[in-house]
């Protein structure tokens, strides 16, 4: 379980967040949404330890992140699996170098052979058991964001987060990766925290959902009751992604 | 000076909770080869034809009955220890190095592969920025050394082969008066100014904020910043040296 207490942050004398708490909890997934520009990237930054927030705390399991010091930051990190936006694999490495990349950081007391092991149950598990020796430029947008997962529970991640997941995919893969999201999340009853402005991720994976509106926490709650939102902007939200959804299917 | 305190912070980064050095040792044979062996060529190149130009010009402009020809030689080996190698291969290094390294840090910075390091918990600066100091710090003096010895080649081919002086004379002329102290202080400059040119690049490249049109500012700053450096370390250099 993460929990954030009274999280602010701010760019240049710019606020960004104002004061956002929650709770993400394990074996679900946990989503944060908003429109572009809301601070979501922003408030998961703040959550992973990319960008530290001015005040507020964050907790892994009642552990606080910036109140660590630098091995329990690092034990902590150790556990987190992180899929990016533009999946961040790293140019000049294979798939297998890029899944097994955080084994071998993290220093795993495993040989050779198990790492490689581990390595190939997770590309197998999101389906590119095949794709081991290819370099990230031969690879889809798709299958890119599958070995970005891979990498992310190589290390048997406790927390898994997902920023924008389906950006940049046609509507089917979208679909496929939120399922293995979904899956992934249940499987290994993870944490995971996915943040998305796409409300058919929202609708197909959403168990538990905030919602971000300039900075400010509006709404907290899943896909089953967020169309009876009484939240205008959440329903202004949830419209403008159903005017868009419907321009995609004409 | 924000500049020059962001760049001494980061500097410090390298150094304060890096990585175990077994993490870095195949990452430093890595850029060793990227560094110094993929520059060979460019290397050869300018130099051949920098030692070459060198005795022509000397040659030319130096044409008296009261100068012996094998001064020439000399001339050539006291600009080539002192200045040419050191710090004109310092500009191409800069050229191609630099800008390599600020790109290619850039493109890291851009898509999140930085960000991607930190979550995993590894000091980013540290990881990706240490052994490429280290294998420049190692590699370019070795580049120098090469540079030297093929401008004082080409000044010989060009020397002789347009019958300026003969065979005996070039070389009588590189061996007289000859100090070991050049070649000590061209060497002692190559280490400042590799230093200087990798660490301002990375720098350079690992504060891009942006897309692909930042890169390539990076990449031009990371150049330009590097030879401006490079410049002014090499007059104070020579102000405490010489």
């Amino acid at each position: 379980m993460i929990e954030i207490q009274n999280i602010e942050k701010s760019f240049n004398d710019k606020q960004i967040l104002y004061g956002i708490s929650a709770v993400f909890e394990q074996g679900k997934t946990n989503m944060i949404i908003g429109a572009s520009g809301t601070g979501k990237s922003v408030l998961l930054k703040c959550i992973v330890g990319l960008v530290p927030p001015e005040k507020g705390k964050v907790l892994y399991n009642s552990r606080d992140f910036y109140q660590s010091n630098r091995e329990e930051q690092k034990k902590i990190r150790s556990e987190i699996g992180m899929l990016f936006q533009g999946s961040a694999l790293f140019d000049s490495m294979t798939v297998e170098e890029n899944v097994m990349f955080p084994l071998n950081i993290q220093g795993e007391k495993m040989s050779a052979n198990e790492k490689k092991d581990r390595v190939y149950f997770c590309l197998n598990r999101v389906g590119l058991e095949n794709a081991g020796q290819k370099m990230p430029s031969e690879l889809s947008g798709g299958m890119k964001k599958r070995v970005g997962i891979a990498r992310a529970i190589v290390l048997n991640s406790q927390y898994l987060f997902c920023d924008e997941p389906n950006s940049g995919l046609d509507p089917i893969t979208a679909i496929r990766i939120d399922n293995l999201i979904q899956e992934i999340t249940h499987e290994f009853n993870l944490t995971t925290v996915v943040v998305s402005h796409d409300m058919n991720s929202v609708m197909e994976i959403g168990q538990n959902i905030i919602f971000l509106h300039k900075g400010y926490k509006l709404w907290e709650g899943s896909n089953t009751n967020i169309l009876h939102t009484d939240c205008q902007e959440l329903r202004d939200f949830i419209f403008s992604n159903k005017l868009m959804m419907e321009f995609n299917k004409q | 000076m924000k500049s020059l305190g962001r760049y001494l912070m980061f500097m410090g980064r390298l150094f304060v909770n890096r990585e175990p050095f077994k993490v870095y040792i195949r990452l430093f044979f890595d850029e060793c080869i990227l560094i110094g062996i993929d520059s060979l060529v460019i290397v050869i190149i300018v130099s051949i034809f920098i030692g070459a130009v060198m005795a022509v010009q000397t040659a030319v402009n130096l044409v008296s009955p009261f100068i012996p020809d094998y001064v020439i030689g000399q001339i050539v080996r006291e600009m080539t220890i002192l200045e040419v190698a050191p710090t004109f291969t310092a500009i191409v290094f800069a050229g191609k190095v630099g800008s390599n390294i600020a790109g290619g840090l850039g493109t890291m910075k851009i898509t999140e592969q930085v960000d991607a390091l930190e979550v995993m918990g590894v000091n980013s600066a540290s990881y990706l920025v240490l052994p490429k100091v280290l294998a420049g710090i190692v590699m370019y003096p070795m580049l120098v050394v090469i540079s030297a010895f093929l401008a004082i080649y080409g000044g010989y081919l060009a020397g002789t082969l347009a019958g300026f002086l003969t065979e005996q004379e070039y070389i009588y002329g590189i061996r007289v008066d000859f100090m070991e102290y050049t070649a000590f202080f061209a060497l002692l400059k190559s280490f400042v100014f590799a230093f200087l040119i990798v660490s301002i690049s990375a720098y350079k490249g690992y504060h891009t904020e942006g897309g692909a049109l930042e890169v390539g500012k990076a990449s031009t700053s990371a150049v330009t910043n590097s030879c401006i450096a490079v410049l002014i370390a090499d007059f104070f250099l020579a102000q405490l040296l010489v």
